[in-house]
């Protein structure tokens, strides 16, 4: 049920340059403002885009996430599609993966 | 005094971020199409823009997510994005919030919307306004539909939306253009994304010109999130544009392109003057 925690952390910091300095300066400390499980917590502290992915964050506030973490496009696309090999199938929301594990969608 | 322009256009980040990323001849045939929207935009002599798109939890979250809401600022920022990786600097955009308040006032008669006095854009508004209106300099009116947490906004709700738009638009003094921004099929923030269904946005884009309601309001969400992505839910802004034209449509422009991760779309409609 803290999905919807780890979603309302990346709204906040996707859209508020003040609280991605305090992020980037310390992470815990941040955090601890948010109800997370600990496997959220670890996926967010270590950058794990791919189990966020397959957690159910939503895709648009991931996608704009793994932009302030500087991933470039394909690095974002591969780790979305390595969390789905190493954690399994999207486990909520609307944007499960419906191509293969092997496949390559616009070249990337 | 009316609305003077209506369109629609894609929105997608990669149209600008990922442009390198594509082939060049494509994208300068697709990013003209989108400018030349701008310049027919210009010479119908607007003094405001309204823009309805499907924003993606720049504004919106899921503790307080309206089915629709107006901006009513005096300026906007973006984008929210890192500017870099959406290829737009961040800047202000103006607004104009003594025309807002009219605009609102009158559409709440029939819908009701959310005001907002702060409005962050993203993609979802900054990639339009960088193609139609690149010097920044025409006043913008933001409306939202939500296309992004379930339950999403119905389909009839948006034709409502867009009718209590054209009802504002003409209500107002001022020259008012209208444009929906969103996307057809798409799947994008997955690794699904470049994934397009090319027949379903044909047949989107035949009822859409031809403003056949019926039909642009019988896809059911489970169907389009079928066939079309989740992405597909973002019809809304174009079914909006749709029922405040009520005129014929035509495409300037369709063509996917997967980096872009959507079928890349400029449309304008005529705008119906018999309408009441």
């Amino acid at each position: 049920m803290s999905l919807y925690q780890l979603q309302k952390f990346l709204f906040d910091i996707n859209r508020d340059p003040n609280l991605q300095r305090r992020f980037l300066a310390d992470r815990a400390a941040v955090l601890a403002g948010y109800q997370l499980t600990a496997e959220e917590r670890d996926a967010i502290v270590a950058g794990d885009i791919g189990l966020i992915y397959v957690l159910g964050a939503n895709g648009q506030l991931l996608m704009h996430y793994a932009a302030l973490l500087g991933m470039e496009w394909s690095a974002y696309i591969g780790a979305m599609r390595e969390g789905v090999r190493r954690y399994g199938p999207v486990r909520a929301g609307l944007y499960a993966m419906t191509t293969r594990l092997d496949e390559k969608v616009a070249n990337v | 005094m009316s609305l003077v322009f209506a369109g629609i256009a894609s929105h997608a980040p990669g149209i600008t971020g990922r442009a390198h990323m594509a082939d060049a001849a494509v994208v300068q045939e697709f990013h003209g199409a989108y400018r030349r929207m701008g310049e027919r935009l210009a010479a119908a002599r607007p003094d405001a823009l309204m823009i309805v798109s499907a924003e993606h939890f720049a504004n919106f979250f899921m503790n307080n997510m309206p089915a629709f809401a107006v901006g009513m600022a005096n300026d906007y920022e973006g984008p929210i994005e890192d500017p870099e990786w959406l290829g737009i600097a961040r800047r202000k955009v103006p607004g104009d919030a003594e025309l807002s308040r009219r605009l609102i006032r009158e559409m709440m008669q029939t819908v009701d919307v959310a005001y907002c006095e702060e409005w962050k854009f993203d993609h979802g508004i900054m990639v339009p306004l960088h193609f139609l209106t690149p010097q920044y300099d025409l006043p913008v009116i933001p409306m939202n539909i939500n296309c992004q947490g379930p339950p999403l906004t119905p389909l009839h709700r948006a034709w409502a939306f867009g009718e209590a738009i054209r009802r504002a638009a003409d209500a107002v003094p001022q020259r008012i253009a209208l444009v929906g921004a969103g996307g057809i099929s798409h799947w994008p923030a997955t690794p699904d994304s470049g994934k397009i269904n090319e027949a379903w946005d044909r047949e989107f884009l035949r009822a859409w010109t031809s403003n056949d309601r019926e039909a642009l309001l019988s896809y059911s969400d489970e169907a389009t999130y079928r066939d079309a992505g989740q992405g597909g839910f973002e019809i809304r802004a174009f079914i909006a544009i749709a029922a405040a034209a009520r005129g014929r449509g035509m495409v300037q422009h369709y063509r996917p392109i997967p980096i872009f991760s959507v079928g890349c779309t400029v449309a304008s409609m005529d705008i119906d003057a018999c309408r009441t």
